[in-house]
């Protein structure tokens, strides 16, 4: 594969989470009974005209902000001609030549550990345009059934250059754009649903050549999916090559069942879309205003966060990717550090990212069902910082949290005594009381048996019941044995 | 600029209307008609006119974003020629 350099540009359909249509008033509800969400524009019937959905409008603004791209003060609707049963109008109406969003950039982590680095990748626009409806191809009697229930859905069209390498980069650029349009709002991410749809043109060249021929493989709805079609698409291309044959440019399926890309339409009979201005639509104005107004909205950004994050709270640059996952992640973790004190930031990041994380994820839960409160963990976390209790009493406290048996770790320590012992007069008793009943372990490590240590620790602990202080049992147990 | 014969098929082909090589000849001829005025209006001096997407100056008003319209389905669909289960039915599209 060294000798190859794979070329990915993506181009992804977020459905704006809008109530109603782009272009009509009927409402974008998913999973209506057919065609019951489809109105006279959505048909096409004769005499109607389109009206822009403001909302729409706002969506695409909010993201031409959080990408840093140009939000053009004045855009244009197209007509992008072809005929397909679930398309009434015989033309979808999208932007072309002057679209709202245009350039803009979003940077990525790819990879974890030492191995990972990052990554920007460059938009060259994104657009607005309408979903057409769906084809049914089950056999109604030798014919297609049309659903136009998702005809005028608004879509938001985002396109980035074809700066992609690998496919775990067009995996890290797909998760992150994903992150980002339910980050701020625009868009509810359901992939099942078909709201956020991934089409990858991919080529391969060897290094410092002209872009090869590219393929489209189109629609592609899952991270997983991405993946596999790329990489399988990838090693089609370079055996074509090496076995002498040309790249023809081409559209294409990935079956998932299978595993493999196969030829949709080549280039010959590619759509030839004749774009025009849509003369039922006047050009799209956004004021200076309503750009100012919408970037005052606009909630701090996944990016700005990371690094507040790594900055104000030194956490590692993966801790701050983690956390900002998700709107939920980041404010139940800001929360948490609200209650434990920004000293204990780490901690906190720990407590949210495994032990908190792997109980949601055992019960299958969002961290917004999460048992424990934001409030109840920042608790947790600052009696382990103030040594009332240690990490191992600390999970016991947690799990009782999760299990309700107390409104906070306080209660919880108080009720179950499970305070720390620190009094170094308890513990050196206890020390004493195990070192004169496990003669045998105390001899072992004197003769040099590091292993011994540990075990007359563990005495020592089960002795307290868990509570004693393991610094102090450490110390005073080594310095008990050297005398 | 003028359209060959071929390209006239093409774009009636596109559009997905049938034509005779006659009307192909005929519509040739009104196209490249149409054509000639077009070469009329490029040889204005344009340079520095703002290219208009419309025939009026004006923007585009927005409505909110607001569900206004009901299930009509039943009024629709007793118009098209075939329906079943919601569905229009129409021929198959894919073999």
């Amino acid at each position: 594969m060294n000798q190859w350099e794979v070329v990915i540009g993506i181009e992804t359909h977020a459905q704006l989470s809008t109530v109603s249509k782009i272009f009509s008033g009927a409402p974008t509800a998913f999973g209506a009974e057919p065609n019951t969400q489809a109105c006279a524009v959505d048909l096409a019937l004769p005499g109607v005209l389109p009206v822009l959905n403001k909302k729409a409008v706002e969506c695409a603004i909010r993201f031409g902000l959080a990408i840093g791209a140009h939000v053009a003060p004045k855009s244009v609707f197209a007509r992008k001609n072809y005929f397909y049963p679930d398309l009434p109008k015989g033309y979808q109406i999208s932007q072309f030549e002057l679209p709202v969003v245009q350039g803009g950039a979003i940077t990525v982590q790819v990879g974890s550990g030492d191995k990972a680095y990052e990554k920007t990748v460059n938009l060259t626009r994104a657009h607005l345009e309408e979903d057409a409806g769906k084809s049914l191809h089950e056999d109604f009697h030798g014919k297609s059934g049309i659903d136009l229930n998702r005809a005028g859905t608004p879509l938001l069209e985002i396109v980035t250059e074809p700066d992609m390498r690998s496919s775990d980069e067009a995996v890290a650029y797909a998760k992150a754009l994903h992150a980002l349009v339910q980050w701020i709002g625009i868009c509810d991410g359901n992939m099942q649903e078909g709201s956020f749809r991934c089409d990858a043109n991919v080529s391969v060249r060897r290094p410092g050549a002209p872009f090869g021929t590219r393929r489209e493989i189109k629609n592609l709805n899952s991270f997983r999916f991405l993946k596999e079609a790329i990489d399988f698409e990838v090693q089609w291309q370079i055996n074509e090559i090496e076995e002498g044959r040309k790249i023809q440019q081409a559209t294409v399926l990935f079956d998932p069942d299978s595993g493999e890309t196969r030829t949709m339409r080549t280039k010959e009979d590619a759509h030839d879309y004749r774009y025009f201005p849509d003369p039922d639509l006047l050009p799209l104005v956004i004021a200076d205003d309503w750009i100012a107004r919408v970037r005052g909205e606009l909630p701090e950004l996944p990016a700005q966060k990371r690094e507040r994050f790594a900055g104000e709270l030194g956490l590692s640059a993966y801790d701050a990717a983690t956390l900002t996952a998700s709107q939920e992640i980041a404010g139940f973790f800001e929360s948490t550090v609200e209650v434990a004190g920004t000293a204990n930031a780490k901690p906190c990041a720990n407590w949210v990212m495994v032990d908190l994380a792997a109980r949601l994820n055992k019960e299958g839960r969002d961290i917004g069902q999460s048992p424990v409160s934001p409030a109840q963990l920042g608790g947790l976390v600052r009696r382990i910082a103030d040594n009332t209790i240690s990490n191992n009493i600390a999970k016991k406290v947690f799990e009782a949290l999760w299990n309700g048996e107390g409104a906070s770790a306080d209660e919880i320590i108080d009720k179950q005594g499970l305070k720390q012992i620190t009094d170094s007069g308890a513990i050196e008793a206890l020390v004493d009381e195990v070192i004169a009943a496990n003669a045998a372990n105390v001899a072992e490590y004197r003769a040099g048996k590091e292993k011994a240590f540990n075990a007359l620790v563990g005495q020592v602990m089960k002795a307290a019941k868990g509570k004693a202080n393991p610094q102090q049992v450490n110390e005073l147990l080594k310095k008990k044995l050297a005398g | 600029m003028s359209l060959t014969l071929e390209q006239v098929q093409r774009i009636a082909h596109l559009a997905r209307i049938e034509t005779s090589e006659s009307e192909a000849l005929t519509t040739q001829g009104h196209l490249n008609g149409i054509f000639q005025l077009i070469e009329q209006m490029q040889a204005v001096d344009t340079a520095g006119v703002e290219p208009m997407a419309h025939a009026q100056d004006l923007s585009q008003r927005l409505r909110d974003d607001a569900v206004t319209e009901t299930d009509r389905r039943a009024a629709y669909q007793a118009v098209a020629p075939e329906t079943e289960a919601g569905l229009y039915l129409v021929p198959k599209v894919i073999e």
